[in-house]
């Protein structure tokens, strides 16, 4: 069975010889072992079979001991990781369910298609469990916004997120975007879906019963995406443009129909398994099918829908091409199946069945073109324990005084330049070509801390955000995984709900590099402390390795995805300061601490020293009081201090209420320290006159630190320090900076 | 009074025009699939947002062919109530049952935002509810909205009163800063902007409430005007 099918693909003995596999980044060692579970040699099918099932990707080889070290179950955690998506229960039957993927590697070299399918795949993530998607989100990253190159990539990816969520009808509700060097030529996009489902409607991907049709689902498979899975295990390098063919073409027109076929088909009760297509096509998803229920599977790819003629069952099985599923049912409900697919125009055929003997076997015209073990596949990659060293640049940055610049006395000025500055300025240039409001259950837009999306029917909400400082983690991968899970969740509690759990998305460099695998190590340290203390489990996610480019590795970028549950659309609050006359309160202290603030780089052009440090039972003590505040309506908007510290934050809040606002900061620091340090824990609140007594004094009685610094008033923002005037500028003037930097450098 | 929705395949924001017509009126509903070949049950037909087959070809050239269009037309000319709202306005404007055509907005990019709209038209069964000349908030999200058509069209949808909406500020660069319009007759009205996005002062508006309430307070005067005689 080992004879090559195809006159151009080498014989197994040409791929030991010519060490073929190491192309598909598969190492001597491991070719060893796949000779070992197959006793022979693979044959070309077989060995870009096991090439992306044993990816990083795909097998997590090289990360798989540091997520053991997350939290994964907590009382409320329905599915942890492991299926499609994590499921949390959120009371009244019902849950929600969430997961961030990455789509760095095709986005690098096809922005549009590669952000409009990693949109795609993680929406069918969401619907393959069976959930309807509410709400997409996303966190980017891109060079800084100068060179034509970075433009263009900022431009499409943006483009291809709006492509597809807008045209599939699922609000893209919010994320986030950072520009820094470090990301230049290697972006990263990672998208984000929430979906809601019933308790009893929840899939799994399993191939249960033996003899059971297995049915392929969608638009017929091309030679689109070959060997995508493996393409974004590796280093991008030069050659990487002409990997473009690696990359997949969308059609959300599509994905709507099969996800709506889909929904309808597991809402009439009889599937019993389904997954979907993603990373390395039929491959993934029959093997793991398979490995889940402990089946084997056997795929006549002659029945497969195919889209060019003359296709390989490696191609078949390697393709990548966008929008299929694979579905189990008994044979007596062949025909309901059908039926559905056939009013929603979308193809559907039987291209395989359950068997008992733990194999994956592949015919093709007549033949056995594959046999492999599907323990083997799924569960047999080794596993790789990475050595780790300290960095240079880490002991280095000890000594830097971030201090050692003089003093910024034009703090009006400072202000207006980290407004400016695309990472802070307002991002509505990207989110107009979002459609939020699709599904019109969008109760908090994109702009505030976090999105809130209401739940119909109940009196319900679900508040989600994306966050990650790449700076921070760098400079401190264990302070920097704290600080991103925290300030997920502070946002959250801002926007008035519980954080229930996170998804995250662990963007790094090349694991092979002792200095990017202790980042990794570090980080991951600092993000599973910070869910255990904030009880906000990891429930699933997606590990994106090799982000690098000529000039080294990207910032370490754990992405943290929040979802949060809003328990009464009364508590829904927004960051805009509301009335004239409402009291500002500061929570939490403000230290010395511009390591890798936005006044650092956008004032100073540097990235140096130590990030601000975070002591997670402060932060718990905080968000509950503050959510304990919102709920018991005490407060009128809440804001978390991040990026830019305090002056920004009253900025934002100023203008998005439109109003202006007076207040005096009495402290010891030097004045530009005051205002843009960076100091973790930190929220700026406001209430009516005759609340704030209240608020301050439940907010005293939880040891939070509080000041009363001011009033909204008026239309300017007028920032005291010491009772002598720091900062006077009008609001509408903020506000002009802040909407017109990015347009501007759009032009 | 009952209402159609129509799906078509890639319509999306059915759910919402079905959803605005349960909250704000309390009246049935029906989705109504794109094969149908009998409206006779509806007295208002919806038709709704979305990419219908993807916004392939052009916004609403394939849809315009749906079997169930041929019922749209024949409703029209009974004088029934027919809304299309934007890619709803863009079929009725390829299926020749509105004036005109929708083009790609001028900075060529989708435009997602509240948009102030004001009421130009009030003696019509979509706007009796508004005041003439007030201006109301309601949601545009759309890449195709840019109104465009020739001087003797324009011509006459200004004598016949056939400008419904138009925007406080142009966000797409439609001719004359229409937003909505109207058949002759006035009982088809398309518009790109979202009516039925704006129902609820939590999600942001309720300025788009009173477009229903007209719809069905029209059908109320005619229908009893009808049981009288």
């Amino acid at each position: 069975m080992t004879q090559q099918l195809s006159a151009k693909e080498p014989t197994a003995e040409q791929i030991a010889e010519q060490q073929i596999y190491k192309q598909m980044g598969v190492s001597d060692s491991e070719y060893e072992l796949i000779c070992g579970f197959l006793g022979r040699k693979p044959n070309y099918t077989e060995i870009g079979v096991f090439s992306v099932m044993w990816s990083e990707h795909c097998a997590y080889k090289n990360s798989k001991p540091l997520l053991r070290r997350f939290p994964v179950t907590g009382p409320r955690v329905l599915m942890g990781p492991g299926e499609g998506a994590g499921i949390v229960d959120i009371g009244d039957n019902q849950a929600v369910v969430f997961k961030i993927e990455s789509h760095n590697h095709p986005s690098a070299v096809e922005p549009y298609q590669g952000a409009a399918t990693g949109v795609g795949g993680i929406i069918r993530d969401i619907f393959s469990m069976g959930a309807r998607p509410v709400a997409v989100l996303n966190s980017l990253r891109f060079g800084k916004l100068e060179s034509d190159r970075v433009k263009y990539l900022f431009e499409h990816v943006v483009s291809g997120i709006a492509g597809y969520g807008n045209c599939i009808g699922i609000p893209t509700v919010g994320g986030e975007v950072m520009f820094d060097d470090s990301y230049d030529g290697n972006p990263l996009v990672n998208a984000m879906c929430v979906g809601l489902i019933d308790h009893d409607k929840i899939q799994r991907g399993v191939a249960k019963g033996v003899g059971n049709p297995v049915f392929y689902v969608g638009p017929p498979t091309g030679r689109d995406g070959i060997h995508g899975a493996t393409f974004a295990s590796e280093e991008l390098t030069e050659e990487s443009e002409a990997k473009r063919t690696a990359v997949q073409v969308g059609d959300p027109f599509m994905e709507k129909l099969v996800m709506e076929s889909c929904l309808e088909l597991i809402d009439s009760g009889i599937v019993l398994g389904i997954q979907d297509m993603g990373a390395a096509g039929l491959t993934c998803s029959s093997a793991e099918m398979a490995s889940k229920a402990g089946n084997g599977l056997e795929l006549y790819l002659d029945q497969v829908p195919q889209r060019e003629e003359g296709m390989t069952p490696y191609e078949m099985m390697l393709s990548e091409s966008q929008e299929r599923m694979l579905f189990v049912v008994e044979p007596k409900d062949e025909a309901q199946a059908q039926e559905i697919f056939d009013r929603w125009g979308v193809i559907c055929a039987k291209v395989g069945k359950v068997t008992d003997d733990g194999r994956l076997k592949l015919f093709h015209h007549g033949e056995v073109v594959g046999d492999m073990p599907v323990t083997a596949l799924v569960d047999e990659c080794p596993i790789y324990d990475k050595p780790s060293a300290v960095p240079a640049y880490y002991e280095e940055n000890a000594k830097v005084d971030t201090l050692r610049y003089p003093e910024v006395t034009d703090l009006g000025g400072a202000l207006e330049t980290v407004l400016a500055s695309p990472t802070v300025a307002s991002k509505a240039w990207i989110y107009e070509q979002y459609d939020y409001m699709v599904r019109t259950s969008t109760a908090v837009r994109p702009g505030s801390d976090a999105a809130v999306v209401t739940i119909r029917g109940t009196r319900k909400g679900l508040a989600m955000t994306t966050d990650c400082n790449g700076r921070y983690v760098y400079l401190d991968p264990e302070v920097g995984g704290r600080i991103a899970v925290s300030e997920a969740a502070r946002n959250i509690v801002c926007s008035g709900a519980e954080p229930l759990a996170i998804t995250d998305n662990l963007n790094f460099g090349s694991p092979e590099k002792p200095d990017i695998f202790w980042q990794m190590e570090k980080a991951v340290d600092g993000m599973a402390e910070a869910c255990r203390v904030l009880d906000a489990p990891v429930i699933g996610g997606n590990v994106s390795l090799y982000n690098e480019n000529a000039k080294g590795a990207i910032y370490p970028t754990p992405v943290v995805g929040m979802v949060g549950l809003v328990h009464d659309v009364d508590h829904i609050t927004t960051q805009g300061f509301k009335k004239e006359g409402d009291v500002i309160l500061l929570l939490g202290n403000t230290k010395a601490e511009l390591g890798g603030s936005e006044f650092q780089s956008a004032v100073h052009g540097v990235t140096e020293g130590r990030p601000p440090e975070l002591d997670l039972n402060v932060e718990r003590a905080l968000l509950d009081t503050v959510l304990a505040a919102i709920q018991q309506g005490l407060v009128q908007s809440a804001h978390d201090l991040s990026e830019g510290g305090l002056a920004v934050a009253l900025a934002e809040s100023c203008i998005s209420g439109g109003i202006g606002a007076q207040v005096n900061i009495d402290t010891e620091l030097r004045h530009d320290v005051a205002l843009f340090s960076e100091s973790q824990s930190r929220i700026l609140l406001s209430a009516t006159p005759e609340k704030a007594a209240e608020l301050e004094k439940l907010i005293s009685e939880r040891s939070v630190p509080v000041n009363v610094i001011g009033r909204v008033e008026g239309t300017s923002l007028v920032i005291d320090i010491n009772r002598a005037s720091a900062l006077n500028k009008p609001v509408e003037g903020l506000k002009q900076v802040w909407e017109e930097a990015i347009p501007c450098l759009m032009k | 009074m009952r209402f159609a929705v129509l799906v078509f395949p890639g319509s999306n924001c059915d759910i919402d025009c079905y959803k605005a017509v349960e909250d704000t009126l309390g009246e049935p509903v029906d989705y109504v699939w794109h094969t149908a070949t009998d409206l006779s049950a509806y007295d208002c037909i919806l038709v709704p947002g979305g990419f219908s087959y993807g916004d392939y070809l052009r916004c609403g050239a394939i849809s315009r062919f749906a079997p169930v269009m041929a019922e749209v037309a024949k409703a029209a000319e009974q004088g029934k109530y027919i809304l299309g709202i934007c890619n709803g306005f863009q079929i009725l404007t390829e299926a020749g049952l509105l004036p005109g055509t929708l083009r790609r907005n001028m900075s060529l990019k989708f435009l997602c935002h509240d948009a102030v709209l004001r009421v130009e038209n009030n003696e019509t069964p979509f706007t009796s509810d508004y005041a003439k000349g007030e201006e109301i908030v309601v949601p545009i999200a759309h890449g195709e909205g840019n109104y465009y058509c020739d001087e003797e069209t324009m011509a006459k949808l200004k004598a016949n009163n056939q400008i419904i909406f138009t925007y406080a500020s142009n966000p797409n660069g439609s001719l004359n800063d229409i937003a909505g319009i109207s058949n002759e007759q006035g009982n088809v009205v398309g518009m790109m902007p979202h009516p039925e996005r704006a129902v609820d002062s939590l999600l942001g508006s309720e300025d788009g409430k009173r477009m229903f309430t007209s719809i069905l307070k029209a059908w109320r005067d005619r229908h009893d005007a009808a049981v009288v005689r």
